[in-house]
């Protein structure tokens, strides 16, 4: 099984995104994704800048894709997208249909990311004649789905799933990030970038519910399947991501690479694990 | 511009002929469609009915069958695909891939509208869908700006329907996860959001009422104050100290106002939303939508709102509020 870092999901300023990238040089990983999935206003790296990074580490050796934004809304967005598909090196992850339709236009094999929409094997079929290699399975997805592909017969790509990190729930043209701090979407002032983990939103009894993470929602809860490493690699799972955070994602990386490679389940340190067990996302599961 | 209009059952469909729809949609009554509630939707009894009594007063039946078959469930919905096309219905609103795919094949000349749950928002993902499975026609997610709209409308990918008015989702369609996070029953494979039976009322000492989804606290309600539906997004949380609808009020979509400028963009189609409401909110939507849209065909140069029409539509309204939700800059 390969360990994969998912791409940042917070804004970060530009100094500690290129720190933190140049720490993840170093650190146990077999593919590294990059790129803004979230908000396009997010500027501390352009979309030029963003490559660049990407064929500097690629150059090291590693595998790494650029990941392509979940919500496209203006046309700047689509030329910032045609931009990172014809980057020329790195495969893209496509997380929304535009991409799907631009690398397939240009015949490029790619990633599909976790908010294409690939409920069954005959979506799987579909865009695996499109061109994608590998499918980052959707949020709400488990066990459940996998054993539907397997079941299928059909030639299957590389499959991976999310191990660890708060998991992206929601995309929405309104601005959470803006709205709690009072401001308008488009005078927003770039106030995520205070909020290096998000900001936690809380039931009214005081428990901790999600994260707004500017247009996006996201768990409170850390999603964690290191207990169930054993149960993925069985059932067909080929590659572990690992959402960053802001801080100990160095620790995450290298707890989740003995586990691998030793096949010892590491102890349960997040809070969820429902989609894989094919139950409500925030529930923890503790197999029998 | 065509008017879409929304029936739960066959009393619902009829009214909305009654009143002016140009076409009505409706879901059988399973898991194939997005309003898979209990007690709603047809038969196939119902179905043949009502879309005889269309077609005899000369107006179309759209199915939606819009929701993603999940594991092993696919043949269910290529079975539901065969029935909408036995029956003779206008067209089938679709958002999977493998469900359009079998469409496309086994019913090539059966109209296929791209549902809004299929999250395509540029000419990029509606050419796909055109290329991939000839649809005929894509509703919108209610995310994008009026200007992207008409700008879409300018690229001529493939027609396009909006939606007009209705309880809103903030998030784009096909895109969230808040209900299955919660309850693990979601949208896009239920058919539903926060359903009703993980949703649990208490009563407190005084007269305070609390909402509860599958033990999640969604909202609290003094004595006096209106409860609404506790689906996620639009309870009430606390960040950094301060308690407000987070995500958003309960309100629902009106663009009445917008209407001309939709008109001219050369939107094919107005979608109400609501196949879960009663008939009086489909015969008043559908009669004030119907009213307006005639008299901007007739009297285009002094079209202006009819304040009776925004009394009408605010009494069937979420929370008796309307916005005009993300076609308007300021929303987002």
């Amino acid at each position: 099984m390969r360990l994969t870092l998912g791409p940042l999901q917070y804004f970060w300023p530009r100094e500690r995104v290129l720190a933190f990238y140049r720490e993840a040089e170093n650190w146990p990983l077999d593919v590294v994704y990059l790129g803004e999935t979230v908000c396009s206003k997010r500027r501390e790296l352009a979309t030029r800048d963003w490559i660049a990074l990407a064929h500097e580490l690629a150059a090291g050796g590693r595998e790494v894709v650029l990941s392509s934004l979940a919500l496209l809304e203006a046309e700047s967005e689509l030329a910032s997208l045609r931009r990172l598909v014809e980057n020329g090196r790195c495969r893209v992850e496509a997380n929304d249909m535009a991409a799907v339709q631009m690398l397939r236009e240009r015949g490029l094999q790619f990633v599909g990311g976790p908010s294409l929409n690939v409920y069954n094997h005959e979506s799987l079929r579909l865009l695996c004649e499109d061109g994608l290699v590998r499918l980052v399975l959707g949020v709400e997805q488990g066990r459940a789905l996998v054993e539907e592909f397997r079941a299928s017969g059909l030639p299957l790509p590389e499959l991976e799933i999310a191990v660890w990190g708060r998991l992206p729930l929601s995309y929405s043209a309104r601005c959470f990030t803006a709205r709690a701090l009072d401001l308008t979407k488009d005078e927003c002032g770039f106030r995520c970038i205070d909020y290096a983990d998000g900001l936690p939103l809380a039931t009214r009894d005081g428990q901790p519910f999600l994260t707004i993470n500017g247009i996006q929602v996201q768990t409170a809860g850390l999603c964690d399947l290191g207990p169930e490493l054993e149960d993925l690699r069985t059932a067909g799972v080929g590659l572990a991501r690992i959402y960053p955070q802001a801080e100990g994602t160095a620790e995450v990386v290298r707890r989740f690479r003995a586990a691998i490679d030793t096949r010892v389940a590491p102890p349960r340190l997040g809070t969820e694990n429902g989609y894989w067990h094919g139950t409500a996302g925030m529930a923890l599961v503790e197999p029998a | 511009m065509h008017l879409v209009c929304p029936a739960g059952n066959l009393p619902a469909l009829v009214t909305a002929v009654a009143h002016g729809a140009d076409a009505v949609y409706v879901g059988f009554r399973d898991e194939t469609n997005a309003r898979a509630f209990p007690g709603l939707n047809f038969n196939e009894a119902d179905l043949r009915a009502g879309i005889a009594h269309a077609h005899a007063h000369g107006r179309q039946v759209y199915v939606a069958l819009n929701t993603y078959p999940g594991p092993a469930r696919i043949r269910d919905w290529e079975a539901a695909v065969d029935r909408a096309a036995m029956l003779g219905v206008d067209a089938i609103i679709c958002a999977d891939m493998g469900v359009l795919d079998c469409a496309a094949r086994r019913h090539p000349h059966l109209p296929r509208h791209l549902s809004v749950q299929g999250s395509a928002t540029t000419h990029a993902a509606l050419r796909y869908y055109r290329e991939r499975f000839g649809i005929a026609r894509a509703v919108l997610p209610r995310v994008l700006s009026l200007q992207q709209v008409e700008r879409l409308c300018e690229q001529d990918v493939v027609p396009l329907e909006v939606f007009a008015f209705g309880s809103l989702c903030i998030m784009v369609e096909g895109r969230c996860q808040l209900s299955s996070y919660v309850t693990g029953a979601s949208p896009n494979r239920h058919g539903v959001c926060s359903p009703a039976k993980f949703v649990k009322w208490e009563e407190g000492p005084g007269g305070q009422r609390s909402v509860r989804l599958n033990d999640r606290l969604i909202d609290r309600f003094e004595p006096e104050e209106p409860a609404g539906y506790p689906t996620v997004c639009k309870g009430r949380y606390d960040v950094s100290g301060e308690v407000f609808h987070a995500l958003e009020e309960p309100t629902s979509l009106n663009t009445l106002d917008l209407l001309p400028r939709l008109a001219a963009a050369g939107v094919a189609a107005l979608k109400i939303e609501g196949r879960q409401r009663g008939q009086a909110y489909v015969a008043a939507v559908t009669r004030t939508w119907r009213a307006a849209i005639d008299r901007l065909a007739t009297r285009p140069n002094d079209w202006q709102v009819d304040a009776q029409w925004q009394r009408d539509l605010a009494r069937h309204a979420e929370g008796h509020q309307t916005t005009l939700g993300p076609y308007h800059r300021s929303w987002h």
